[in-house]
């Protein structure tokens, strides 16, 4: 049974710069009951496509059929559209946050959503949303109906989302990135919260994530997307184990939560093509390993030997290419126990508050960074990483305790201790888009600690900046572009260039790819790798999540409330995690270990035939003509 | 809350002592001789010292502050250099006139305004957006006396020398008198100083809509299903509120104390044009008087306004006590 | 141990390149980006064509003058009156037609251009410096300084300036130093509190960590990393103070607290119109000035609008979604 059907779905958005292209030419089907989820990058257009369907995309060209139980959403009237939304459909977004309205209580947004379809009593309507409540299991529901937004955490505001979602008994729950926003912990309560209500409420869910490893624990069948166009589309287990398309197949060897610890990342090359003007033919070839010149004209959707329909050229299996040779280990610098980088004793922080007791950021840390390792920080958001990565640095002052940077302590020092130790230190910030100042050319950002450290002026600051880009992979002659002229692993690469400035010792790496995609967090991954290998750097890196720093770390140290609870190497914190809260993080990290099923192993993939189920589809050039 | 509240009062308090040492130190230490203004210029030197220890203005500064001060505080506001009547009384019979003026261009402005803003902001852009920005605009760039003689000149001038009387030239008919002539008098005030605070009220409800329509919230509103007027009154118009309401009270504060122009060119006796006429013969107690009560509207129209903004924002009414 | 690990990384020939390359780059920055946005914008061309004739025209008022050969303040009080001593229509020797005392309104309007354009800029540019200066130590300090600073604006905020002004104007006397004083005291509120918000946002940013973690001093990051962040709210800003400070001062001496006659300006044009309702008879008294007026500040208000589009397209056409 099919509950919603897609086909030949384009959406194109006007904007100031020219049109975009956003989801071209797209035919899905979602079954009754099923668990479907949409995986892609930033910019594969997998958010405005599920928006589109329910009119939610502004301005939106629309073109194509959407069908849900048979009825065509695409074209009716508002006022259809309207009661088709929340009561037949309903959508939980990424932010719980800003996606409830912040001046009303959540009790009150449930019963206008009931009352918006229903015709019952306002008393009827809050029994029923404090029974949702329950369901969703938050602790004392009928006291929490009447609490704003905010009084809520992140987790417990997704759940009233899921509550509100709920309310009607919809048919079809799109869930787009439902998790994203929230704690690994907290992410994995969610996903079983919403597997366990589709059971109970029969609803179908489609859910869209760029998050491989989200989706492999919980979706029956997956489909991909690049570049606004469908890769391929089939049964969980088969598209994230045997992918037939050589894009998924990249994706996977990107990702860190499948992969070997210690086996280097392989990257897709390249950026993602844009939407304004796509190219003709395979959207992936400019990437592809496998391109082929029959590439140049837009693959067919064909059914492979497991079950999967892909849309590519390929008669074998996406070839694996050569891992990237790893530089000869240079480390020069003495890396074992006795060599500590850096020191802290019984380091503690706490701010007072103007009301109620002060409180504690750091509470006691004793830990050591040795010369040339990383060390990995784990923990979820407020449990004090941050604050302890920078009360490393001395940046901040600790309310007592120690920290010893290379012997001699990082407090109390001199303005000119300082600036020393500003260059020995130094840190690689999260967002890629924040940390480099939007109004300041690349060059001037890159030279900033040569001009602020007064190093190296005029042409000779140019010449080491230029050395610095092309160090870190980036092209020199654009040493007089604006940040917002890259993409977001480009700019990861400029603050990484700028970090490396003054030859620092101790690199913080402060979830230095959270924020990129999967292929360019691979990239990024690398790169440090080989800079380390290269410059013999030490790193401190900051991560929430626990895949990704099993995958780069040497050691691990597992923080909550400002405690460190867990310090070991990574295979032995990985293999036997003593505390539970370790156990749970990876219990919530790893689809492999826990609630998800295990993928599928590679084994022969071959393509059956085109698809008879589509005739309209066989090879159509792109699809559609893009009017440029 | 009421912490709040309370810093509010505080603050409001130290505006009205500033402003007073403001006035006191301009009036009382400024060079210009108050006696020389009250005597005329061809005084003797003894009735001038006569009426210096009068007014106490040879004691030395602080002390003439503190009584400046206290009397003050007793409500005693002095007595008119010109007319020798009690400012107060002055003073209080100009209020019900600049207050007509104000209550009744506040509903219109309010009325014009915010629909327009809203209309605008539901479809940027669009026809009526640009109608609407158009008229915000030009409505902004309007100095209001030039708008005040025009308004004048083509709905009164014009009709009379046509042989019509649409409109009263000037005066003011008290309420309780006679509300019909009351509304009638000052229909043309009324609807001058509305298009020109419209104008403003437009563009901030624009722009205050157009960002909470961009919200992450009214996405969800839509994606449950309610109705686009749900959406734009129920939804996005309560968040684009708390900012209306500060301008208004800071508006509604600031005109109590005299809507000047206006005043001057319709010829309404109202607080605005007795400050004018008050400045032009140097009748300081009454300057005075009518500067510290436009302070007092403002503060007391600030601590309004400080309240309702918590009572309309969930984050602020929920905060610890 | 920094120095020699870098020669040993790094080529020669890399650098020779970066060299060579450098300078040769495609460039395109955000203030060519604005030229081309605002030159496709038509509102913001016919402003800048009005701002350029008002300029000129305030420029060559005594040409102006001369070719007509009428003084500013000379009354012709043979052929600039009637008879009965009402002034003269436009048309024939008075372009603009004469005020009541048979002086040419067209020289005093140009005349009166040049006080507009004076106080107008001059009091907005001051305005804007105290305004951004205010609000960028006070939000880039934070602490008592912010709090002592923000109370001053909001105490300068609450005051009633028209009131004040008056009573100012009344003690000292009118002047024109005395009306840009006036005008820049009770005008750069509203800027500082923009740039402080600003700051507040920016200061928390990583950039400004990053900088700040690299070493950077506080003057620095505050001219280096802030400010060139705010140049866009800044010019906006200060384009839009403009007309209401002419409208400010036009205001002042139309009270008769302002430019003191019989020195022309538009604001004491417009009263002298109003007195004893003249204008209801000589309509062009009203209508000359105060369309010049309008026009004036309408141009700087629609400029100041398309430059905001240009600079920050995403502020106002609703950037996200509507």
């Amino acid at each position: 049974m099919t509950i919603l059907d897609v086909r030949n779905l384009v959406v194109d958005i006007p904007s100031g710069d020219g049109t975009i292209h956003a989801v071209r030419d797209v035919s899905f089907q979602v079954r009754e009951g099923e668990f479907f989820g949409v995986v892609g990058e930033s910019g594969s257009g997998k958010s405005v496509m599920v928006q589109s369907i329910m009119g939610l995309v502004p301005r939106a060209r629309i073109s194509g059929s959407v069908k849900f139980r048979d009825r065509e959403l695409l074209g009716i009237s508002p006022a259809e559209l309207r009661g088709v939304r929340g009561r037949h459909i309903s959508m939980i977004f990424q932010d719980p946050l800003s996606s409830l309205h912040p001046q009303y209580t959540v009790g009150w947004q449930i019963v206008e959503q009931i009352r918006a379809h229903e015709p019952v009593s306002h008393a009827a309507a809050k029994a029923r949303a404090i029974e949702l409540l329950k369901k969703v299991q938050i602790p004392d529901a009928a006291s929490r109906f009447d609490a704003y937004p905010h009084q809520f955490s992140g987790g417990m505001r997704q759940r009233v989302m899921i509550a509100m979602a709920l309310s009607l008994g919809p048919g079809l729950i799109i869930a787009d990135e439902p998790t994203t926003a929230l704690d690994s912990t907290v992410q994995a309560q969610i996903l079983d919260l919403l597997g366990e209500m589709r059971k109970e409420f029969g609803a179908t869910v489609l859910m869209i994530s760029h998050d491989l490893g989200v989706l492999s624990r919980v979706a029956d069948r997956v489909m991909v997307m690049y570049g606004g166009q469908m890769m391929e589309v089939g049964a969980s287990q088969e598209v994230l184990g045997a992918p037939a398309h050589p894009y998924t197949a990249g994706l996977l060897r990107s990702s860190s939560f499948n992969r070997e610890p210690g086996t280097p990342l392989i990257s897709i090359g390249g950026r993602p093509p844009s939407l304004l003007s796509p190219p003709a033919g395979c959207v992936f070839r400019e990437r592809c390993p496998d391109a082929m010149d029959i590439c140049g004209t837009a693959p067919p959707m064909r059914l492979y030997s497991n079950g999967i329909e892909a849309a590519c050229w390929l008669e074998h299996e996406p070839s694996e290419p050569a891992a990237p040779t790893v530089p000869s280990d240079v480390r020069t610098v003495e890396s074992g126990p006795e060599s500590h980088i850096v020191q802290t004793e019984n380091l503690k922080l706490a701010f007072s508050q103007r009301r109620g007791p002060e409180r504690v950021v750091l509470d006691g840390i004793t830990l050591d960074v040795r010369r040339g390792e990383t060390l990995g920080l784990v923990g979820e958001s407020g449990c004090g990483k941050t604050t302890l990565a920078r009360a490393i640095a001395g940046l901040i002052e600790p309310t007592s305790g120690t920290v010893h940077f290379d012997g001699s302590p990082v407090s109390g020092l001199s303005r000119a201790g300082w600036r020393e130790m500003r260059r020995r230190v130094q840190v690689v910030f999260q967002d890629p888009f924040g940390s480099l100042n939007p109004k300041r050319r690349v060059g001037s950002i890159i030279g900033d600690p040569f001009r602020i450290h007064g190093i190296a002026s005029g042409a000779e600051r140019r010449a080491r900046v230029g050395e610095l880009m092309e160090l870190v992979g980036l092209s020199p002659e654009h040493y007089n572009r604006f940040p917002s002229q890259f993409s977001g692993g480009q700019r990861q690469r400029i603050g990484i260039a700028r970090a490396l400035a003054l030859n620092p010792e101790l690199v913080i790496l402060d979830e230095p790819v959270s924020a990129l995609d999967v292929s360019i967090q691979a990239q990024v991954l690398n790169l440090l790798d080989e800079l380390q290998r290269t410059l013999g750097l030490t790193y401190l890196f900051i991560s929430h999540d626990l895949a990704v720093v099993r995958h780069v770390c040497d050691r691990i140290a597992v923080m909550e409330n400002g405690r460190i609870i867990e310090l070991g190497d990574s295979d032995d914190i990985y293999q036997n995690p003593s505390q539970p809260f370790t156990k749970r993080l990876l219990a919530a990290a790893s689809p492999g270990t826990a609630g998800g099923r295990p993928l599928r192993q590679h084994g022969s993939v071959f393509p059956v035939g085109p698809l008879v189920a589509r005739p309209e589809e066989p090879v159509r050039d792109s699809g559609m003509k893009v009017t440029r | 809350m009421t912490r709040f509240i309370l810093q509010r009062i505080g603050f409001g308090l130290l505006v009205l002592f500033l402003l007073s040492v403001f006035v006191f130190v301009l009036f009382y230490v400024s060079p210009s001789d108050p006696a020389r203004i009250i005597a005329g210029d061809k005084a003797t030197e003894a009735l001038m010292a006569q009426i210096r220890a009068n007014l106490g203005l040879d004691q030395p500064v602080l002390v003439q502050y503190f009584h400046f001060l206290g009397s003050l505080l007793r409500g005693d506001l002095g007595y008119s250099y010109r007319s020798s009547l009690p400012v107060a009384d002055l003073v209080l019979q100009r209020i019900p006139v600049t207050m007509s003026l104000v209550s009744g261009a506040v509903v219109l402005w309010l009325a014009i305004g915010i629909p327009i803003g809203i209309a605008s902001a539901k479809h940027p852009g669009s026809v009526r957006d640009r109608l609407g920005q158009g008229f915000a605009i030009v409505g902004i760039s309007f100095p209001t006396f030039v708008l005040g003689m025009v308004v004048l000149y083509l709905l009164y001038f014009l009709p009379s020398k046509a042989g019509v009387n649409l409109f009263p030239p000037s005066g003011y008919v008290p309420l309780l008198e006679d509300p019909l002539q009351w509304a009638w008098h000052l229909l043309l005030p009324w609807t001058t100083l509305a298009l020109v605070v419209a104008a403003v009220y437009a563009r901030l409800t624009r722009g205050q809509m157009l960002e909470v329509l961009g919200q992450d919230y009214i996405r969800t509103a839509r994606a449950k299903g309610l109705s686009e007027r749900r959406i734009t009154y129920v939804h996005a118009f309560r968040s684009a509120m708390p900012p209306l309401v500060t301008q208004l009270g800071i508006d509604i504060g600031l005109m109590l104390g005299g809507v000047i122009i206006i005043e001057q060119v319709f010829g309404l006796l109202g607080v605005g044009s007795l400050a004018v006429s008050s400045v032009a013969m140097q009748d300081r107690p009454v300057i005075i008087a009518i500067v510290l009560l436009g302070g007092v509207f403002v503060v007391v129209a600030n601590l309004i306004v400080d309240t309702a903004y918590g009572m309309l924002d969930s984050r602020v009414r929920t905060a610890k006590k | 141990m920094s120095g020699p690990r870098r020669v040993a990384l790094l080529t020669p020939k890399s650098a020779g390149r970066v060299a060579q390359n450098a300078s040769d780059v495609e460039l395109r920055s955000s203030m060519s980006l604005m030229w081309a946005r605002l030159r496709r914008d038509p509102a913001s061309i016919v402003s800048m064509l009005v701002i350029v004739l008002a300029v000129l025209f305030a420029i060559c008022a005594p040409l102006v003058a001369a070719w007509t050969g009428h003084g500013p303040t000379e009354q012709f009080r043979d052929t600039g009156l009637t008879p009965e001593g009402m002034p003269v229509g436009p048309g024939g020797q008075f372009i603009f037609g004469t005020d009541q005392l048979g002086r040419d309104v067209l020289v005093r309007l140009a005349y009166g251009a040049q006080v507009s354009l004076l106080v107008g800029v001059a009091a907005s540019i001051v305005a804007s410096l105290i305004g951004v200066l205010i609000g960028t130590v006070s939000g880039f300090l934070g602490g008592i300084v912010d709090t002592i600073l923000s109370r001053f604006t909001d105490l300068v905020m609450s005051v009633p300036f028209l009131l004040c002004a008056i009573a100012l104007v009344s003690v000292a006397g009118p002047s024109l130093g005395l009306s840009i004083a006036v005008i820049v005291f009770f005008s750069w509120t509203g800027l500082a509190r923009v740039v402080r918000g600003q700051v507040l946002a920016l200061r928390h940013r990583e950039f400004v960590e990053a900088a700040r973690s690299l070493g950077a001093s506080q003057w620095s990051i505050m001219f280096r990393d802030i400010l060139p962040n705010l140049v866009v709210p800044i010019i906006v800003y200060t384009t839009l103070m403009i007309p209401s400070a002419i409208v400010f001062e036009a205001t002042l001496s139309f009270l008769g607290l302002g430019i003191v006659p019989p020195t022309p300006s538009w604001g004491n044009m417009l009263a002298d119109a109003a007195n004893g309702s003249l204008y209801m008879y000589a309509w062009w008294l009203v209508v000359v000035p105060g369309a010049a007026l309008l026009a004036l500040t309408l141009s700087f208000n629609l400029l100041g609008d398309g430059l905001r589009d240009a600079l920050d397209p995403s502020s106002s056409k609703g950037g996200k979604s509507a």
